[in-house]
């Protein structure tokens, strides 16, 4: 209690002390931690995993990836996206091998290899993060007098990178006890994946006692090789050119078996410090602090190798000015600061305060911070621009759609009837409208499949929907009129079934119960109305909602896909015929089904980018605005504010490890803060004064109660 | 009071027992083993294998409540029922369906709670009590009337209200506090004046109505004519007698949700970024992480129990006339 009252005295001594300085009292961290180079962002949940072998979510990626390497990534300032090396020395070479394991020439045809090798040399003094794990002492027995509270209060030590570490980092992919969602996709592309995860099934079985590290690395994976300490081949079958990209995401950064056999340890188990929680790795950052529930700190890594900001970009990067610090030694700044925020309101004043470096801008804050144009322009609010405040823009490499469940009766199928009824729906789907209402005007609405900045986009006239849209300075939505005419050639003459010459009725599968969703809902609904056509919506919750889209019961359905990497296969695979989702388990949620699409996607999915594979992805483009299994919907636009003190923002949407660009000006930040945050006294001691003048009614009426007589 | 005490906790264990099937009935009622799995795996290719292999991995692949393929008393405890549950009752809540220490979580969790819920709570009933005795001290005034009026507007206004202006006023505009955030230790002191105050403030509206009412009742009471006709000033009448009086009701109210305190509040501390337990059950229900959903509900109805059994114990402190037999 007396502590308690020292610390409340302390405070408000604190508060008197301000009074008569510049001191900010609002801010939200502790000692002085603003002062150096420190990058302030916030998590909204914690995150489910951070091993790189099970994690796969954005938010997940904001840590991981700062801390784990791969052996590619993405170069921060040119696009269209481009891979480069990070942990390999060089891009990978790469051979083709027949069915006998004979070595084929670089132009063999597709269909005669069998088998793809990659050969990748990693480059050399390369040292994982300090940490305990490497102290193979304390993998048996932690120090008596360790109170628990940091992994880093442990003896540290560290080791150079090997190619074992990359090998390993696979091996845990394909071990069922690991639980990688990408297990099941690579048990088709890497040889020996799939007899690796059986046979580790077994020895768990037969030999309970083995450690997870000591079981990985009893047994060889077939397509893994180790040439030697900087070298390893992976053998995947046949040609599969987007595998380099899977190569550049986190699920193959090394890893450590040390790191394995360290943490089952039962006393940190207990006290949740797992390799799913506590990473190792080779990357500008190491974990410092986990608190998931509170903050997380990432921390410069003393051992990080040789890297530096890059000395290209592409025009548009360099008219922004971002190669001033081209040249400089990575990462630029000290520290990350993760700190929970789970409301948008909190988190937005905080960033005006400048407390935070950069926000995303909620549909609460938009109109304070973003005001568009008669054309369409978009810029920031003048109170925004004085406080030095920037925007970023970029069209995201998403699409989100509605589909048509094309196993379903009346929208479904190849029929004439069934595709102009799409065809109709698909123009009286006034997404330009959505945007504008739900979005703020956040968004692209979509001509086909393909985002922009993805190989195979195609813009301006060349790129609209024919279907939906024509070309008039620009592109413009068909009329009404015009899909009315279509819904009559599909037997709905003014929307009228003539099963039963009533209105025809659709059933929309939702999940979506949030209190914008009437409204969004209730948007859909005029959509139809347009057509005389009656929706219904069938609202449900997420489990059955999956199941449905499992089982092919949903008749339409909104969806949506965020690229993977950036190929045009991991768009148009969502509608490849066994990728299904109903019949296959697949990502094809529309259950679209068509073999010529089918055979063109075979044969594009194995080319290089060139003309010969935009011609083919034309092709299929041009088939299914046709076909139309989806209403093509929008590509969501990232709106991103960041204040005048961080440097080098640049929105790049493939690459997640970019933190270790931003580059950082504390004084500027200060000050600025300063500025911000000036105590403000007069109201408190206004509210003491109207207090205190309550006090003389108070203390009339006391008189005169305890003065009168009970007669 | 001994053979009491023991009887009560005697009653722990069936309420308990019918808190934990009914909490497994609901859960697996809108949820399945499948879907859990498919939440926790996510949305991504995730295959038919992979669902099996997490349900083989966490328990979840045997029978509910009852094994057709094994015989007597296997038949019931090879089923994700027994196998979940038992624990429990020796207050093993085991890991989430997510891999980590429940126990270690809510350990770590249950500080930043308790940092806003006790000086909130006592800052609250304080204020409550002495406002409310005020006002029956002031009864028929236009202090009264005052004191109503504001107390009915108080009311009427939204929970959240009271957190988003105070943090926009005090947090933004008179920068005097963090608009959110949370700090351990004695850091912790700046973190949690805005939300003990809002708290305080929030409830003081229904606090001094419900503790004005309590007062007023035990205000017309004979003894309290006689104290006044003995000499007694109003003051002292009324905090020295009436309140002492009063403290049964009081007690009623605080005792009971005393054990609970540490579960926070879901709102509060949402807004301003506690990392307390508030959320832990919502999360877990949307996650749909059925380990921590049992653990927490069980720990709950424990709590709550033990906290009626207090409340109980405090009227025989209280009130000498109180046995309990």
């Amino acid at each position: 209690m007396i502590k308690v009252v020292k610390i409340a005295g302390s405070y408000l001594l604190l508060l008197l002390a301000s009074a008569c300085s510049d001191g900010a009292l609002n801010s939200p961290y502790v000692q002085n931690e603003e002062l150096g180079k420190v990058i302030y962002s916030s998590f909204a949940e914690r995150p489910k995993h951070l091993d790189p072998a099970k994690a796969y979510s954005s938010n997940e990626y904001a840590i991981i990836a700062q801390v784990y390497e791969s052996l590619f990534q993405y170069h921060y300032l040119k696009k269209p996206y481009q891979l480069e090396p990070l942990l390999a020395s060089a891009m990978p070479s790469l051979s083709y091998y027949n069915k006998h394991g004979e070595k084929l020439p670089d132009d063999i045809a597709t269909a005669d290899i069998a088998y793809a090798e990659y050969l990748i040399t990693i480059a050399e003094n390369t040292q994982f993060q300090p940490h305990p794990c490497f102290n193979i002492d304390l993998h048996d027995k932690l120090p008596d007098d360790w109170d628990g509270k940091s992994l880093y209060d442990l003896p540290l030590a560290s080791r150079g990178l090997s190619s074992d570490d990359f090998i390993y980092q696979i091996k845990r992919l394909a071990d069922p006890s690991t639980q990688s969602p990408i297990a099941g996709l690579m048990a088709n592309y890497i040889v020996g994946f799939n007899e690796f995860a059986k046979n580790q099934s077994s020895l768990r079985k037969k030999t309970p006692g083995l450690s997870k590290a000591q079981r990985l690395q009893s047994i060889p994976m077939l397509g893994v090789k180790k040439i030697d300490q900087q070298r390893f081949s992976i053998r995947i079958k046949g040609k599969y050119p987007q595998f380099i990209n899977w190569l550049a995401m986190p699920f193959f950064s090394p890893m450590p078996w040390e790191a394995d056999e360290f943490y089952l340890n039962p006393a940190l188990v207990s006290s949740n410090i797992t390799l799913d929680w506590f990473p190792v790795g080779t990357g500008p950052y190491f974990l410092s602090e986990n608190n998931p529930n509170r903050r997380m700190v990432l921390s410069k890594n003393p051992n990080f190798h040789l890297e530096y900001y890059p000395t290209e970009a592409d025009k548009e990067a360099e008219g922004k000015g971002l190669l001033s610090d081209a040249g400089k030694r990575l990462p630029l700044n000290d520290k990350v600061i993760f700190s929970l925020e789970k409301e948008s309101i909190p988190y937005w004043n905080k960033f005006i305060q400048g407390y935070y470096d950069v926000s995303g801008i909620s549909s609460d804050s938009f109109d304070q911070a973003v005001s568009f144009s008669s054309d369409g322009d978009v810029a920031l609010t003048n109170n925004m621009l004085q406080r030095g405040i920037g925007l970023q823009t970029a069209v995201t490499t998403s699409s989100y759609y509605l589909g048509f469940n094309m196993l379903d009766e009346i929208v479904g199928g190849s029929s004439d009837a069934a595709k102009k009824l799409r065809q109709a729906i698909s123009i009286v789907m006034d997404y330009e409208e959505y945007i504008s209402i739900f979005q703020n005007g956040r968004g692209v609405p979509a001509q086909g499949i393909i985002p922009p900045d993805i190989f195979g986009h195609l813009t301006g006239e060349q790129g609209i929907n024919p279907v939906v849209y024509q070309w008039k300075n620009g592109p413009l939505r068909r009329s009404i009129d015009e899909a009315k005419i279509l819904l009559t050639e599909a037997g709905y003459h003014n929307g009228i079934d003539p099963k039963n010459s009533e209105p025809l009725v659709l059933y929309f599968d939702t999940m979506d119960s949030s209190p914008d969703s009437k409204a969004r809902l209730n948007w859909l609904r005029k959509q139809f109305n347009k057509l005389n056509i009656q929706l219904v919506i069938r609202g449900t919750d997420y489990n059955r909602f999956q199941e449905k889209m499992r089982n092919g019961n949903a008749q339409l359905f909104m969806w949506g896909w965020n690229a993977d990497y950036p190929d045009p296969e991991n768009f148009l695979f969502l509608l490849y015929g066994k990728n299904s989702k109903s019949l296959h388990g697949g990502e094809n949620a529309a259950n679209y089904q068509n073999a010529q699409f089918d055979v063109l996607f075979e044969e594009m999915s194995t080319m290089e980018d060139s003309p010969q594979r935009q011609a083919i992805i034309n092709q299929m483009v041009d088939l299914v605005r046709q076909e139309a299994p989806w209403v093509w919907g929008f590509h969501p636009k990232a709106f991103s504010l960041h204040h005048a003190w961080y440097k080098n923002a640049n929105p790049n949407l493939m690459a997640n490890n970019t933190t270790k660009y931003i580059n950082i000006d504390p004084a500027l930040r200060q000050e600025y803060q300063a500025k911000w945050n000036k105590p403000v006294y007069w109201p408190l001691v206004l509210v003491l004064l109207i207090g205190t003048l309550l006090l003389l009614p108070a203390y009339l009426i006391y008189r005169r109660i305890e003065r009168a007589t009970a007669l | 009071m001994i053979n009491y005490i023991i009887r009560r906790l005697l009653y722990v264990l069936p309420v308990l027992m019918g808190v934990n099937v009914l909490t497994f009935v609901l859960f697996f009622v809108v949820n399945s083993p499948d879907d859990m799995a498919r939440m926790q795996l996510g949305d991504k290719h995730v295959s038919q294998q992979a669902v099996d292999n997490w349900k083989q991995q966490r328990g979840y692949d045997l029978p509910l409540l009852w094994n057709e393929r094994k015989s007597g008393l296997q038949a019931a405890t090879e089923t994700i029922f027994f196998k979940k549950s038992v624990g429990l009752f020796v207050f093993d809540l085991g890991m989430s369906d997510n891999g980590r220490d429940i126990a270690a979580d809510i350990a770590q969790r249950m500080w930043p709670s308790l940092a806003i819920a006790i000086p909130s709570l006592i800052f609250g009933v304080l204020a409550n009590i002495t406002f409310a005795l005020l006002l029956i001290f002031y009864r028929g005034s236009y202090l009264e009337f005052g004191g109503l009026f504001i107390c009915i507007t108080l009311m009427s206004i939204s929970g959240l209200f009271y957190i988003i202006a105070g943090q926009y006023f005090i947090g933004k505009l008179l920068a005097l506090t963090p608009i959110s955030g949370y700090a351990p230790g004695i850091d912790a002191f700046k973190f949690i004046i805005l939300p003990v105050l809002i708290g305080v403030v929030g409830g003081l509206g229904s606090g001094v109505r419900w503790y004005r009412t309590l007062f007023l009742e035990e205000a017309a009471k004979d003894y309290v004519r006689t104290a006044k006709a003995k000499g007694l000033s109003d003051l002292q009448v009324l905090f020295r007698h009436v309140l002492k009086n009063a403290m049964i009701p009081i007690l009623t109210g605080i005792v009971v949700i005393l054990p609970l305190l540490f579960m926070g509040s879901l709102i509060s501390e949402s807004f301003f970024a506690i990392p307390g337990l508030g959320s832990y059950t919502i999360d877990a229900i949307s996650s749909q992480d059925f380990a921590i959903v049992r653990s927490m509900v069980f720990l709950g109805s424990f709590l709550y129990i033990i906290g009626l059994l207090l409340t109980d114990i405090s009227y025989t402190l209280v009130d000498p006339r109180v046995r309990l037999d």
